[in-house]
């Protein structure tokens, strides 16, 4: 399985097709619904943003509670959806990659192909083997948020596959298209 | 007259959250056992063994299975004999639920309003469903659920003349919306009938029936069978990226409803299918 790092080179960003599985390692940043608001809302006012974000990964995650000796809660991810009306915004700010689940809608597909920008699905629901991927992690802003702060999180070997390239080709049709005409060879 | 200590419904429920988060319940983790042995697309078994291998680390580790520890649903079922002592039995439980998420390091994801949403920092108010029988038993399940799967759920108030077809389309139609994202493999619990409220509580309830056990009804067994196979044929696969693992299984209730009426819904749960039952 390949490795790549954050922030991604655009070079292996442009090479990265739907369907790829990956092993991502470095900084990406937490942050969620509350958070995309507040992002977008500090775009528009001309406030700025609380990091610097371009070329960075945005992780859709809102872990549960640390217990003692671990570095994160369960931190698997939740559904980016909720989160496509504030992403083409932040993909033309110059966000470069996304770690989600679930499927993207057409406004954001368009603007990851306008702005070569990448979306990784980690595996719902597995959030205690995904927190093991997680090193360090530290709070950069919003802490008001409680779960939904923004987290600089440093990750290792993040198992996660290429849902939507940067040409826009989606695994959730691709994959699913390839299975289905899988079966229809093999029952003729 | 049994009478029963509010403090023992409390240590109850504390400990079912806990357990309901970081345990996969058998049934299961018998039927993810099953779909690695049976998925013929490749990727799509390598998710299946991720999934369960999740599964083995959240119970060694005793930490919660998915990040979403969920809104807690309760299904109590008390006699008419019985008499709580120490507390109202709402109370009661939502402080099991209080301290549970607290001693559980389970995450707190309730909002007090759903417009104005300020997070209530406990995870409480739980959805509670009572149901009163004879004697003197008391019996609870408990249910936490993520809203990946909740929000892909679906109620539609057919009319009579679509009939069978109708309700076999809406159950395939909430399922091909939802695609990737209630986190498939999926387990689809089915209400068909009584009022708009009441489709959607026997929804409910129907997740929590044990998974590959039979309808006792022969035509609902032989419905849901036919649709486990039609729901799998979309080939949306775990995760959805395609397989033949799209549910794990679906469970239907029926109940008696108005002439002019067919409610039909359809309440989808992750494989992170999440309830304890216990009887105090």
């Amino acid at each position: 399985m390949r490795r790549i790092e954050t922030p991604i080179d655009k070079n292996v960003l442009k090479s990265l097709r739907a369907g790829d599985k990956v092993l991502l390692s470095g900084v990406v940043y937490t942050a969620r619904d509350a958070a995309h608001k507040r992002l977008v809302e500090a775009l528009s006012s001309g406030e700025g943003l609380p990091m610097d974000l371009r070329n960075q990964t945005i992780y859709y995650v809102g872990p549960a509670p640390t217990k003692d000796g671990a570095v994160i809660g369960p931190a698997g991810p939740t559904t980016s959806g909720r989160m496509d009306m504030f992403t083409p915004r932040l993909l033309d700010y110059g966000l470069s990659a996304m770690i989600g689940k679930g499927k993207r809608d057409q406004n954001v597909i368009d603007a990851m192909k306008v702005n070569e920008a990448v979306y990784f699905a980690a595996i719902g629901g597995a959030a205690a083997l995904i927190a093991e991927s997680v090193k360090s992690i530290e709070i950069v802003a919003y802490e008001d948020f409680g779960t939904e702060a923004i987290r600089r999180l440093v990750i290792e070997d993040m198992p996660l596959t290429v849902a939507i390239d940067s040409q826009g080709q989606d695994y959730y049709v691709v994959g699913r298209q390839k299975y289905l005409t899988e079966m229809r060879e093999a029952i003729s | 007259m049994r009478i029963i200590e509010g403090s023992s419904i409390i240590d109850l429920v504390k400990e079912m959250c806990i357990e309901a988060n970081t345990c996969l319940p058998d049934d299961v983790k018998t039927a993810l056992s099953q779909v690695v042995e049976s998925e013929t697309f490749k990727g799509a078994r390598d998710i299946l063994e991720i999934i369960q291998r999740n599964a083995e680390i959240a119970e060694n580790k005793n930490v919660a299975m998915c990040q979403d520890t969920g809104m807690l649903v309760a299904f109590v079922e008390i006699g008419q004999d019985v008499h709580i002592k120490g507390g109202h039995i709402e109370e009661l439980i939502n402080e099991g639920v209080r301290q549970g998420y607290r001693d559980g390091f389970l995450r707190k994801s309730i909002v007090s309003d759903p417009i104005r949403r300020e997070n209530t920092k406990d995870n409480t108010p739980a959805v509670i469903h009572y149901k009163i029988l004879p004697g003197e038993v008391f019996n609870i399940t408990v249910a936490p659920k993520g809203f990946g799967s909740e929000n892909m759920s679906r109620l539609v108030m057919l009319k009579p003349s679509d009939g069978l077809e109708g309700v076999k389309r809406t159950i395939l139609e909430t399922i091909e919306i939802a695609g990737p994202n209630p986190c498939p493999p999926i387990v689809v619990g089915v209400g068909i009938g009584g009022t708009f409220e009441k489709a959607a509580y026997m929804a409910k309830k129907a997740l929590m029936r044990e998974l590959g056990s039979p309808h006792q009804d022969s035509f609902y067994d032989d419905l849901e069978r036919q649709m486990l196979c039609e729901i799998n044929a979309l080939g949306i696969g775990p995760q959805g990226f395609g397989g033949q693992t799209t549910a794990l299984g679906i469970h239907i209730e029926a109940a008696p409803t108005h002439i002019a009426g067919l409610p039909v819904a359809v309440n989808i749960g992750c494989h992170a299918s999440r309830h304890v039952y216990r009887s105090l």
